[in-house]
């Protein structure tokens, strides 16, 4: 209740729409605050002082005096350590849900200051600290776990500083029109489906065993026959041998083939087939409810298989 | 962030910095422990050890609270508080793990620098102050940056309490003072040496070899004679044979003064001696701040002095002192003690004999120390139960207590009321701050003798017998291989400046740094112009001030943020683009010099030879690497003549 109350605060106060382009970090974008620390400071700060008027220690008002400009004046530290900051979001790679997702931004600091601690994390905890040098743009690379597929916001995320001495927060937010296209989770390997042959009888073929398609890497569940143990003897890591009664055939990843199995688990079936034709040189085509991509082999036909499959059903 | 080993020193360099001035009244088995567990940390963070266990911890800081309990007999008070704080602060660094808590440690350093100001407050004392903040700040930095290095830490310290100096003087002399105390005042504030209220033989001449300051005097207008500079402590009326004391007076009558003249007015800045008494010359007749005088014209504060206190007092030169004493004060200062000194007694008889009236009989005492060749030295032999016989008839060498000790017996003996007055005589002008200081080495002693005409009569015997000592002070009254302090002897002239300049920046630090209360705050502020002080007007102006500095630092600090480097190929090119830009041909963000130069040249084939060869020489200064001072000029020529 109340946090739902604080978010409705935050978001009527701190109003920020979703920006595109660079963001330059003016006065208006940055809040600063005390931290508990600083609170502390001025606490001891009064302790001080109250000793200063008792026993009338002038050299003790003089230090108060100096720790307290020191700490004042350490706010401005603080908020020129964030201004002028010029910050664009760059590319992102699509990743598998269950990985982490890939921001990227950059910082571009033109000043001749070296900005030091700057922190980027969002509401969840998911945070990166770093120094950006004088007149150098930077990127930073910040990570949120894709847990599902589809097109993954990073959010409203804060930028913050409490340098140099920890008693200010400096803080600004950031909301970039960049998502991350999450391509569903691969499903465990599976044995690729017959070709759908010409005359299309539907029939799904028995494993092809034929011709010796490629290796790639064990997954716990293979048969111990088809590991590779020459690729293990040449020190090349636990592979399975892969072989495919179809190569030079087209391959029609079909959903309406499949058994009747959870939606989700058809696309991480899809896309785990996706993937292992690819590796197997294959040209393979896919076939959706919504419409069908036509067979190739490269990496752009890769990209755009998965990419239906991240985003079926959804909007484009 | 994780505490690096170059944090865990810096922290212990903190504490260290902070806890050293403390070494000098500390017991030393408590700075001892402190270097020891600060080396033990040291070693520790050296060689990347784990922390102790926190039972061994918790061991030593119970051992070392029992041992301070044992060694003060008390937990509480300003002394074992400081200790304790500091062993604390030295234990607490060695279960330090976590950043956040060594924020604990810095705010507890900052704390224990202002304990030190209990006990000294100088000039060197604030430089350390500053040198200590320093440190404190770089470290506090580190502790935010995690990895930087030391130099521009140290940067970022220096900034900042540059930053905030000129902002705290400005609020040091606007924030509006509370007089103090809001508590119970210390009690012990310095632990000092100075005149008590009580004389034997030895007591003035181990003062002698002190040259603190006991106070300085700035005379207004008239300076008096070296002579006449008799600063008036103590008045000793009772003598046990052995120890002089100051007794009960009889009476509460205020003390009188007739026929005055040759008024004195000056401001007197006493050291802190722990005593009520406050000095003036003779005869006191004001004096600014609170304090009664007692009925032997003795001025005594209300407590005793525990702080550098600054006072105005005028006095008369020539007058009839308590004309009208009345005769239970004249009986007092007629006793002597039974049995004592029976030799001193009869050759006073004589005297009174032989002479026709007191004054007569005065200089005859004042001739026979001028005559009998007494010698005036600051190690005098031991004297036994008749101490006046044995110093009058067998050793005959003395210092001023020890002259003005049997003076006064001598005269009550004859039958003249007599005491000793305890003070201090002449001082040192210093040229450049236009005042004198008086050191203890100038502590005194001399007579004042009861007349039925005069009243009391300052009698200086010491005068008889070393008149150097009067007018020229001590170090030209004794031989040249007497034990004296380094000032006293006159050490070459210019070490003496030195000293005396220093002394005179000390002063004016004492008087307008620590002494500026809310008396000197007045007095300033009305000299610089402010009217109707109040501490509203005050508080108003200290923020104005303050918002005004800081306005200013922010402009400073901003403009660095706005100022990039000039980039002379960088700017001759974006000069081009706009050039093309405004003719409708905008360069793409994406689009390199020779991508943009190949569809300008396509779009017009007029341009393309310009566009081409200023292309090419901003590629070549870009990023072929040509030096800027061989390509420049030339590109810079080549923009200047591209034209559309």
């Amino acid at each position: 209740m109340i946090g739902s109350f604080r978010q409705k605060f935050r978001n009527w106060a701190f109003r920020r729409t979703v920006e595109t382009g660079t963001v330059v970090l003016n006065q208006r974008r940055i809040y600063i605050l005390p931290t508990r620390q600083g609170f502390a400071f001025a606490f001891v700060l009064v302790l001080m002082l109250l000793g200063d008027i008792n026993y009338n220690l002038s050299l003790g008002y003089v230090l108060t005096f100096l720790l307290a400009t020191t700490g004042g004046i350490s706010m401005l530290h603080a908020f020129r350590n964030m201004a002028q900051l010029e910050i664009h979001a760059g590319q992102i790679e699509p990743v598998f849900a269950g990985e982490q997702a890939r921001f990227v931004f950059h910082f571009n600091n033109p000043s001749s200051l070296e900005r030091h601690q700057i922190h980027l994390h969002d509401d969840d905890g998911h945070h990166v600290v770093f120094d950006l040098p004088a007149q150098t743009s930077t990127p930073v690379q910040f990570d949120i776990p894709a847990p599902q597929r589809g097109w993954l916001d990073s959010g409203r995320l804060t930028l913050h500083t409490e340098f140099p001495l920890g008693l200010f927060h400096a803080w600004s937010y950031i909301h970039f029109d960049v998502r991350c296209l999450v391509y569903p989770r691969p499903a465990a390997p599976q044995p690729l489906p017959a070709a759908a042959m010409q005359d299309g009888n539907g029939k799904l073929p028995t494993r092809g065993d034929e011709d010796f398609a490629g290796l790639r890497n064990y997954v716990a569940g293979d048969a111990m026959p088809r590991i590779a143990w020459k690729a293990l003897a040449r020190e090349q890591g636990l592979q399975v041998k892969q072989f495919s009664a179809f190569q030079g055939q087209e391959l029609w990843l079909d959903w309406s083939q499949l058994p009747d199995i959870a939606q989700e688990r058809k696309l991480e079936l899809l896309t785990r087939w996706v993937l292992d034709a690819d590796v197997q040189g294959l040209m393979y085509g896919l076939r959706l409810p919504g419409g069908d991509v036509l067979p190739q082999h490269n990496a752009a036909h890769r990209a755009e298989c998965l990419r239906r499959l991240a985003l079926f059903g959804g909007e484009e | 962030m994780k505490l690096n080993a170059a944090l865990t020193f810096g922290l212990i360099a903190c504490i260290l910095l902070v806890s050293a001035p403390h070494a000098e009244h500390l017991p030393l088995w408590i700075s001892t422990v402190c270097v020891a567990l600060l080396a033990w940390r040291a070693y520790l963070t050296w060689g990347g050890y784990p922390l102790p266990a926190r039972w061994l911890l918790l061991s030593v800081t119970v051992a070392c609270v029992l041992a301070i309990a044992v060694t003060f007999r008390t937990l509480f008070g300003r002394e074992v508080g400081v200790a304790l704080l500091i062993l604390l602060s030295t234990l607490k660094l060695l279960e330090l793990k976590a950043v956040r808590d060594a924020t604990v440690l810095i705010y507890l350093s900052c704390f224990i620098i202002i304990t030190n100001f209990f006990y000294s407050q100088s000039i060197p004392t604030a430089m350390f102050m500053l040198l200590t903040l320093l440190v404190i700040m770089a470290t506090w930095v580190h502790m935010q940056t995690g990895t930087l290095a030391l130099r521009p830490r140290l940067r970022i310290a220096i900034v900042l309490l540059l930053q905030a100096i000129p902002l705290s003087l400005i609020i040091f002399v606007l924030f509006p003072r509370v007089q103090g105390p809001l508590w119970g005042m210390p009690q012990d504030a310095y632990a000092t040496s100075g005149l008590s209220d009580t004389m034997a033989p030895g007591s003035v001449s181990k003062l002698s070899l002190s040259d603190a300051v006991a106070f300085r005097v700035a005379f207004n207008d008239t300076v008096p004679l070296r002579e006449q500079m008799y600063w008036r402590g103590p008045v000793l009326w009772d003598y046990d044979g052995m120890t002089w004391t100051r007794g009960n007076n009889a009476t509460l009558r205020q003390p009188t003064l007739s026929d005055t003249s040759l008024p004195v007015d000056y401001t007197v800045t006493l050291e802190p001696h722990n005593k009520r008494w406050l000095f003036a010359m003779d005869m006191p007749a004001k004096i600014s701040i609170s304090a009664e005088m007692a009925p032997d014209f003795q001025l005594l504060s209300r407590r005793p002095v525990t702080a550098r206190t600054r006072y105005d007092a005028s006095s008369l030169l020539s007058y009839r002192a308590s004309l009208e004493e009345p005769p239970q004060q004249l009986q007092r200062a007629l006793t002597l003690p039974q049995g004592y000194n029976p030799q001193a007694r009869r050759l006073a008889a004589e005297w009174r004999v032989q002479s026709d009236s007191p004054e007569a009989l005065i200089r005859t005492a004042l001739a026979y120390f001028n005559q009998q060749e007494f010698e005036y030295t600051l190690e005098p032999p031991p004297l036994g139960i008749n101490g006046v016989d044995e110093f009058l008839f067998e050793t005959k060498k003395g210092f001023c207590e020890h002259y003005a000790g049997s003076f006064v017996v001598l005269m009550r003996a004859a039958g003249i009321p007599a005491r000793v007055v305890t003070g201090y005589q002449g001082g040192e002008f210093n040229e450049l701050g236009g005042y004198f200081i008086i050191r203890q080495a100038d502590a005194h002693a001399w007579a004042e003798v009861w007349l039925r005409e005069r009243g009391w009569v300052r009698v200086d015997p010491t005068a008889a017998i070393s008149p150097e000592r009067i007018q020229n002070g001590l170090s030209s009254a004794l031989p040249d291989n007497a034990a004296l302090p380094f000032m006293a002897r006159n050490p070459s002239e210019w070490l003496r400046s030195m000293r005396l300049n220093w002394d005179a920046l000390s002063n004016q630090w004492n008087q307008w740094v620590l002494g500026y209360n809310t008396e000197r705050q007045f007095a300033f502020l009305t000299r610089m112009g402010m009217e109707e002080i109040t501490w509203q007007k005050m508080a108003l102006n200290m923020l104005a001030g303050i918002a005004l500095l800081v306005g200013v630092f922010t402009l400073v600090m901003l403009r660095r943020l706005a100022a990039r480097r000039t980039d002379a190929v960088q700017a001759a090119w974006l000069k081009v683009c706009r050039k093309l830009e405004k003719a409708g041909l905008p360069r793409a963000p994406h689009e390199g010099p020779m991508d943009y130069a190949a569809r300008i040249a396509a779009a017009h084939p007029d341009l393309a030879e310009d566009i081409y060869d200023i292309a090419a020489r901003y590629a070549s200064l870009r990023y072929g690497g040509e030096a800027e001072q061989d390509g420049l000029p030339a590109f810079k020529d080549a923009v200047r003549a591209f034209k559309l």
